[in-house]
């Protein structure tokens, strides 16, 4: 059963272009010049109800803005959206206690006081069961180990404390949908851990549909089996996440460990060295090209372990997203509309 | 109203955090009225029997008293810059996502603040009241103290609306520092909390026709009713059935402010929707 269903779902903003210098400002009071920013080009993507989906992109690329045209909070300048059967931006009611949306630290939690009191507060917005509530707040704050945190002030607790409150918050109406924008943002590797493995957990367990957008690679191959790229506001790919690697790292790497006591020469002329600490070595090499050159280096090289890898998925996208870059803004206000 | 009940309860919770401080603030906005009496004493250079437009020293004095009344019903603080940070910085979010109601919200947590106010500032201000209760001319009568604390609950309802009204638009400025500060400058004059209204009129002696509309036209415009109506109600000042007939107009801007809120809310997150987020 389809979940989130998005059709060529667009949405462009008017940003003002601010000039620099004294008398650009002055002349800014009286012409304003304006540019269209296409936050998000025309998507269009399916989401299976008890799926987790990453939604993966660098900075402006449009995740943001097509998490927030799904929750409701903004309406699009074109297409169609249906989540769990509602238009977002109508935010009807109905629809607003089926989902919860957990953006980074923007928090839902009342700073001065105990967690347990905005949980309660929730308890009521939401309109949850006395029994329900009980169970899973027990249940919740056992698994993300915050159980003897609830008393305590809110701005008293750690990063990693606090956005494992928020995301009890979320939950505590179990939502079928989940919108995550950046989860574990700013947090420890021992916090990041422990909100992956719960979400992993819960969304198993409770058959979640989970729409996630993280910079953090590890979180992405932690939890996700389906990726979303998206830059420019357009989608790059739409697909299994063990892909990605495949289709857009045009690069592999080699991995050399050489027998003997003497430093080979000449290992730059099969590609490009980048971790070089004899007797081991790293070399990056273009994927077409893996089975010669490691046949080169075989006859030619005394070796005593050698293993060919994909690069990391971090750089794949990163290499993705430094060859996709073009401007994506345009003029549209003539000077002089003023404002 | 489940729900409201227990944002009210939250937000008291909420308010009473740093009691310290908000004991300190509370009791220090009780300063001015000393600063008031010893003003007006000089003013009538002490002289008890004096009328300047119809106000003896003592009458003055209770008017002051009144209007800080008035005021600790309608005046909210920090709610229209905290609407606009809260639309700047996105926290609005957390209404719009949430099965809640935004106006509501904030009338509830306004509701909470101004009971945990009353709760922390009903001694002095009894005190002050007991200190000053012989510049109380008479004892007023049951009709009298209804009609006040009516105009109490309109001076709160009223201060409410115009605060939330200005904070909403921020949805358009983000930010409205100087709007509020205009806001404050006419209500500090039009609402009577710097000088009765009723001494209005006397400034165009000269020009009866002007006088005449200034004197039935102000109780017509919505800043009366923040300080000036509650106290003049109390010290008499008007009739039985004016009393009540402005009462009804009171009521009627209410309802006129609550539509214009719900309004300039529905365009502003529309607007917001379209702009921002």
């Amino acid at each position: 059963m389809i979940a989130v269903d998005v059709r060529q779902l667009k949405k462009t903003y008017r940003v003002f272009r601010k000039r620099e210098g004294v008398l650009a400002s002055i002349q800014g009071l009286f012409h304003r010049e304006y540019h269209a920013v296409h936050a998000v080009a025309g998507v269009s993507f399916q989401i299976n109800q008890g799926e987790m989906v990453a939604f993966l992109g660098p900075n402006g690329a449009g995740k943001t803005t097509t998490l927030k045209l799904l929750s409701g909070l903004i309406y699009p300048t074109a297409g169609e959206a249906t989540v769990l059967g509602h238009i977002p931006w109508k935010r009807e009611i109905a629809y607003r206690r089926r989902f919860a949306l957990v953006m980074g630290q923007k928090n839902q939690l009342w700073w001065d006081l105990p967690a347990q009191e905005s949980f309660r507060l929730h308890k009521e917005i939401y309109r949850i069961d006395p029994g329900d509530f009980d169970r899973r707040l027990d249940e919740l704050t056992t698994l993300l180990e915050v159980k003897k945190l609830v008393s305590q002030p809110v701005r008293e607790l750690s990063l990693g404390e606090r956005m494992r409150m928020e995301l009890i918050a979320a939950l505590l109406h179990r939502p079928d949908l989940l919108l995550l924008d950046e989860p574990t943002i700013g947090l420890d590797v021992v916090s990041q851990r422990k909100v992956q493995d719960f979400l992993k957990s819960y969304q198993a367990e409770q058959k979640l549909t989970v729409l996630l957008t993280s910079h953090y690679m590890k979180d992405v191959q932690a939890l996700c089996q389906r990726a979303i790229i998206i830059n420019e506001g357009e989608i790059k790919h739409d697909g299994p996440l063990a892909q990605i690697v495949d289709k857009f790292s045009t690069y592999k790497v080699i991995e050399l460990l050489f027998a003997g006591e003497t430093r080979p020469v000449g290992l730059e002329r099969f590609g490009e060295v980048f971790d070089d600490n004899f007797p081991r070595a790293k070399i990056k090499v273009p994927r077409h090209q893996v089975p010669e050159i490691l046949s080169a280096l075989l006859s030619q090289f005394a070796l005593e372990d050698v293993g060919v890898h994909d690069r990391p998925l971090e750089e794949a996208i990163a290499e993705m997203f430094t060859t996709t870059k073009n401007p994506s803004a345009e003029p549209i206000a003539a000077v002089g509309a003023a404002r | 109203m489940r729900a409201n009940w227990f944002i009210l309860r939250t937000c008291i919770s909420e308010r009473l955090t740093y009691r310290g401080d908000f004991a300190f603030a509370t009791l220090v906005r009780f300063l001015p009225i000393v600063t008031q009496v010893f003003l007006w004493t000089a003013v009538y250079a002490g002289n008890t029997t004096r009328e300047m437009n119809g106000y003896t020293l003592h009458n003055m004095v209770a008017y002051s008293l009144l209007v800080m009344v008035g005021r600790a019903f309608s005046s909210m603080p920090g709610l229209a810059n905290g609407i606009a940070r809260d639309v700047r910085d996105g926290t609005i979010k957390k209404y719009l996502t949430q099965p809640v109601d935004m106006l509501a919200y904030l009338f509830w947590a306004r509701v909470a603040h101004k009971l945990v106010y009353y709760f922390v500032a009903t001694v002095p201000f009894a005190l002050v009241f007991y200190l000053c209760r012989s510049f109380f001319d008479e004892i007023p009568d049951l009709q009298t103290v209804a009609a006040f604390v009516l105009s109490l609950v309109i001076a709160f309802l009223m201060g409410f609306l115009m605060e939330t009204l200005i904070g909403l638009i921020s949805f358009w400025f983000l930010e409205v520092s100087s709007l509020i500060f205009i806001f404050m400058m006419i209500n500090y004059f039009l609402s009577g909390h710097m000088l009765p209204l009723d001494w209005l009129p006397s400034l165009f002696k000269t020009w009866p026709a002007a006088q005449e509309f200034v004197s039935r036209g102000m109780m017509f415009l919505p800043f009366p009713y923040l300080a000036y109506f509650p106290a003049s109600v109390m010290l008499g000042k008007h009739g039985g059935q004016d009393q009540w007939m402005y009462l009804g107009v009171g009521g009627m801007w209410v309802v006129l402010l609550f539509v214009a809120n719900r309004l300039i809310f529905a365009l502003g997150v529309r607007r917001y929707s379209a702009f921002g987020g």
